[in-house]
């Protein structure tokens, strides 16, 4: 063996220790780099190291419901699931999101769009990218657990409206709350929380809305949940108990199935709404869920404008619905006298200009002499322009905003208008002008610069035929307090009124007799005092009218109104049907409709099936709403 | 010349910090596995153990100065199985060095480490001059670099670089003019440069680095890896949080946790407390095997067994540092404790030869 030890050397001990002073500095060197995270930074990494693992997943809580006064239900939820997109890795998602959308079937701009807007949010605040998804989406999420971790799902409850448009404009809609309302609610919302935006889901969204709990999932490495840590239930939303009764809603919304219009009818004794109807409507299912941009612009452009609740947004002059609140100015201020008598030839002339009576463009004649209950009864024209012209436009003025008029009934929905009452002073600081008296002869009839909308007709209406007490209109069962407007009405004046409404409807020559009538009669409710007036209203002026027809264009019809009550003495039901772009009278379309409704809300009160109805059924699809179906109607 | 005292004269001290060390690897492999489909692996660890330890008990009878001798020969065998391995050797996780010997696979290139320990010692052993020439310190880049530069090739950037401080320890002891460890940093830092820019290194090495210098740019990529490490690390504390109870180890944030990154799985359950007496363990293992150094017989045994001792050395810091960020990621594994059955093998076998030089130091 060749010796290679070469015993004649030294082993070099100096730098051997130099190497293991080397060894213990590199040591030394790698605890304090251990002692650096594991002691200074490890709260920071714990917290990452909790980030990493836990995954906080909203529970939403469900909305409240809203049931119609007997109980029943108008407005449901259902579950269903939305997919989040969690944004803790925005390179990642930049990465996947062709799969993404591809998978899950949205486009590209979209997605980037709601990326953009959430950009200020916090990161571990996730995005809702598809509200509602289909089984195919559910799998989708489920098989590309492991590639797309970013894709969580999330149980929802969702709204589930009647369909059919059924009380669309009372019942509103649901939304993802928008940029400006997050800004104005402080810390109350997050990005993608639903919210109400229209009608009583907006109104009362406090008490509907509930807190959304949370559930803490641990997930492991490639984001597929190991067990759950904890669950924060969430409180649902409490339900609302609506003054609407399910079934004259139908009524009502069978009753303007194709029309353009309205109908609410109304306790006066309390100011609950049992019905409300506004046609066109739209069907607030569209919006449960989200709403495209093309459906909302194709809505928004209808020309008929679905999305307007005309019930309290329809601002329209109220024809000669108008003269019953002349009548109680008149018989209040004793301008002119209660036994005041004009004779009608079908037309008047004041201040140089002729005003013709409504009769005149059929009969050429006038309705010969009148006091005011065949006035009221046969809507005569000349009569109330004289009335008018003795009480002066400052003092009608004053009737029509002390009975309701000009200003917001305060009905517990968001937008409705005030409408407008002219007076002389509103002229002279809109218009810069003094008031011309011939506009006193128009505003006689309820024609000119005067616009009410149907809720403050009920409203004025059900107040003047219980002597002067109106109340606050509501549709939330439990509202409290109701504002009651006092404006003491006389007896004799209250009887004369509703005397001469009743004849409306009951009195041969009534404008609406024998047009709803006879449908009390068939249903053998004769001794139902039902009391009303007709109005109708131009669209246009008469002389644009004689243009438009000789042009061939027959487009502008009337705006048909009736308003009644029942019984004549402390009504119990106040009702205003508006008919708009109609070619027929007020009597001929809007009574019969009122008529119609009267004689079910008896029926309904007198333990009767409610006859006539069509096949359209305020039904909500579901089991849930089961209770909602009627018995059929029975044929008598 | 004496005969060896004893056929079990073993270093026992340094027998029982490996041993321990195993066994903290053992229960970090079985704490981090136990709850996934990976479940058991102590065991086949524990298998390797018993493998090093015939294999450390075998090495440490034959005498060294058999090795030496042989030393051109092993040295040309090595070459041979590093182009063997290059050519025939089948791919796994992307790298091509495993060589399936006897139906267990190998990694040829832990072979390697062993016979430069060997060769290199005989080389600086036959060097007679107080300083090594510039010839010198050329013959021993030589020797390093053709298996290193093999290894490279296989791609294996980590082994290749664990050969390095093998020859750089040995200069120093033999004795290296400072001039020539400047042009050699120099060089070095050179060549580094040169394989970045040019296409020596893979892109996944090139990435691994890049993300190295700045773990960040990419949280989900290849950072992902070195930030869930410092997670887990960090997240431990003092204390740690308990045997089993490591979210990031239990829920697989760490990578390879049983393995490369165990370190990172044991400082999370055991905290920086685990950290310490791990490191003061590998501590005492290197200063004994200084130890060893200093009592050896001659030259050529103290260069063995700092050569082993640089290689163990250079595992731990690069392990540890990488764990923690400091080091990029290169699958260089942590001795003794991580899950692997040729560098457990390996790690035995050099203490083998350790203790091979140390049952020679009494004689004469």
């Amino acid at each position: 063996m060749a010796n290679w030890v070469g015993n004649d050397q030294k082993l070099p001990q100096g730098r051997l220790i130099l190497v293991s002073y080397c060894i213990v500095l590199g040591v030394v060197l790698l605890l304090l780099g251990f002692w650096k995270l594991q002691i200074i930074q490890s709260g920071h990494f714990a917290d990452l190291a909790e980030r990493n693992r836990i995954r906080s997943i909203p529970i939403i809580a469900p909305r409240g419901k809203m049931l119609d006064r007997n109980g029943r239900v108008i407005v449901d939820n259902y579950p269903s699931f939305s997919i989040l997109l969690l944004r803790d890795d925005p390179e990642q998602i930049k990465k996947d999101l062709p799969q993404i959308t591809s998978g899950l079937n949205i486009t590209v701009e979209d997605l980037e769009q709601q990326l953009d807007a959430a950009r200020d949010e916090p990161k571990f605040q996730p995005i809702v990218v598809k509200p509602e998804a289909s089984e195919a989406d559910l799998a989708f999420v489920e098989s590309h657990r492991v590639d797309l971790p970013e894709l969580e799902l999330m149980l929802v409850q969702r709204r589930k409206y009647p369909p059919s448009d059924f009380l669309a404009h009372v019942i509103g809609y649901v939304g993802e709350v928008s940029p400006e309302q997050l800004e104005e609610s402080g810390d109350k919302y997050k990005p993608g929380d639903i919210v109400g935006k229209a009608g009583l889901e907006k109104q009362y969204n406090d008490i509907l809305t509930g807190t959304d709990g949370m559930r803490r999932v641990i997930v492991n490495s490639i984001g597929k949940p190991v067990r759950t840590l904890d669950d924060t239930e969430p409180i649902p939303g409490k339900p609302i108990r609506l003054t609407i009764d399910t079934d004259l809603q139908s009524v009502a919304e069978d009753e303007l199935n194709g029309k353009v219009g309205s109908i609410i009818a109304m306790d006066p004794r309390n100011g609950e709404i049992l019905a409300m109807a506004s046609h066109p409507a739209y069907d607030p299912n569209d919006f449960s869920v989200r709403i495209s941009g093309n459906e909302w612009k194709t809505l928004n452009a209808d020309p008929n404008k679905p999305l307007l609740n005309r019930a309290i947004q329809a601002q329209l002059a109220p024809g000669s619905v108008f003269k019953i609140l002349e009548s109680v100015a008149m018989l209040e201020s004793g301008v002119p006298p209660p036994d005041y008598h004009v004779f009608c030839p079908g037309y008047a002339t004041f201040y140089g200009r002729v005003f013709h009576d409504w009769v005149w463009s059929t009969h050429h004649s006038g309705h010969g002499d009148v006091g005011l209950h065949t006035a009221i009864v046969q809507s005569c024209d000349v009569f109330f322009y004289n009335v008018g012209e003795r009480l002066g436009i400052d003092r009608l003025a004053y009737y029509a905003t002390a009975l309701g008029l000009g200003k917001k009934t305060g009905i517990d929905l968001p937008g409705e208008e005030a409408g407008l009452v002219p007076s002389s002073q509103w002229v002279e600081s809109t218009y810069h002008h003094k008031w011309y008296p011939g506009s006193t002869i128009s505003l006689a009839i309820g024609q000119g610069p005067i616009e009410v909308t149907p809720i403050q007709l009920v409203r004025t209406i059900g107040g003047i035929a219980s002597g002067g007490v109106f109340y606050e209109p509501h549709l939330l069962k439990d509202f409290s307090p109701v504002k009651v407007v006092r404006f003491p009405i006389s007896e004799n004046t209250v009887e004369q009124v509703t005397d001469g409404m009743y004849g409306v409807v009951n009195e041969d020559g009534g404008t609406a007799h024998l047009l709803g009538y006879p449908i009390l009669v068939q249903a053998k409710l004769q001794n139902v005092e039902f009391c009303g007036k007709t109005g109708t209203a131009q669209t246009i002026s008469a002389q644009a009218l004689e243009r438009v027809s000789a042009s061939g264009r027959s487009a502008y019809g009337y705006n048909t109104w009736f308003v009644g009550f029942a019984p004549k003495r402390n009504p119990e039901i106040a009702i205003a049907v508006l008919v708009q772009d109609t070619h027929l009278e007020a009597g001929g379309i809007a009574a019969p409709l009122a008529a119609r409704f009267i004689e079910a809300y008896y029926q309904e009160k007198l333990g009767q099936p409610i006859q006539e109805l069509q096949a359209k059924q305020a039904t909500p699809q579901g089991p849930a709403h089961a209770q909602l179906v009627k018995t059929a109607p029975q044929t008598q | 010349m004496r005969e060896q005292r004893s056929g079990f004269d073993l270093d026992w001290w340094l027998l029982a910090i490996v041993l321990t060390i195993c066994l903290v690897g053992l229960l970090e492999i079985y704490s981090s596995t136990h709850g996934s489909a990976l479940r058991g692996m102590q065991w086949k660890q524990l298998t390797w153990i018993a493998i090093g330890l015939a294999g450390m008990l075998i090495l440490s009878r034959i005498d060294y100065n058999a090795l030496l001798d042989q030393s051109l020969l092993l040295y040309l065998i090595c070459i041979g199985a590093l182009i063997l391995d290059l050519v025939a050797g089948h791919s796994r996780f992307g790298a091509r060095r495993w060589v399936a010997i006897g139906g267990v696979d190998l990694q040829v290139s832990e072979l390697a480490k062993l016979i430069i320990i060997i060769v290199l010692a005989r080389y600086f052993s036959e060097v007679r001059t107080e300083r090594l020439t510039l010839a010198d310190l050329l013959k021993v880049g030589l020797l390093v670099g053709v298996p290193a530069g093999l290894v490279l090739l296989q791609p294996d950037l980590g082994t290749a670089m664990v050969l390095i401080p093998v020859a750089v320890v040995g200069a120093f002891l033999a004795g290296i003019d400072w001039k020539h460890a400047v042009a050699i940093v120099a060089l070095g830092t050179l060549v580094a440069v040169a394989g970045w820019n040019g296409h020596f290194l893979k892109p996944y090495q090139k990435q691994r680095l890049s993300t190295f210098l700045n773990p960040a740019e990419n949280p989900r990529g290849a950072g992902y890896q070195i930030l869930q490490s410092e997670i887990a690390v960090g997240s431990g504390g003092f204390w740690g949080k308990g045997f089993g109870k490591g979210s990031q180890n239990q829920l697989g944030f760490v990578p390879v946790r049983y393995s490369d990154f165990i370190l990172a799985a044991l400082a999370e359950e055991q905290g920086f407390f685990g950290v310490l007496v791990v490191m003061l363990l590998y501590l005492a293992l290197l200063l004994r095997l200084v130890d060893n150094a200093q009592k050896a017989k001659d030259r050529a045994g103290m260069y063995i067994v700092m050569g082993v001792a640089a290689i163990l050395a250079f595992h731990v810091l690069v392990n540890a540092g990488m764990v923690i960020g400091y080091m990029p990621v290169t699958g260089i594994p942590l001795p003794f404790m991580s899950y692997g059955g040729s560098s457990t093998i390996f790690g035995f076998l050099a203490l083998g030869l350790v203790m091979n030089v140390r049952t020679k130091r009494f004689v004469n």
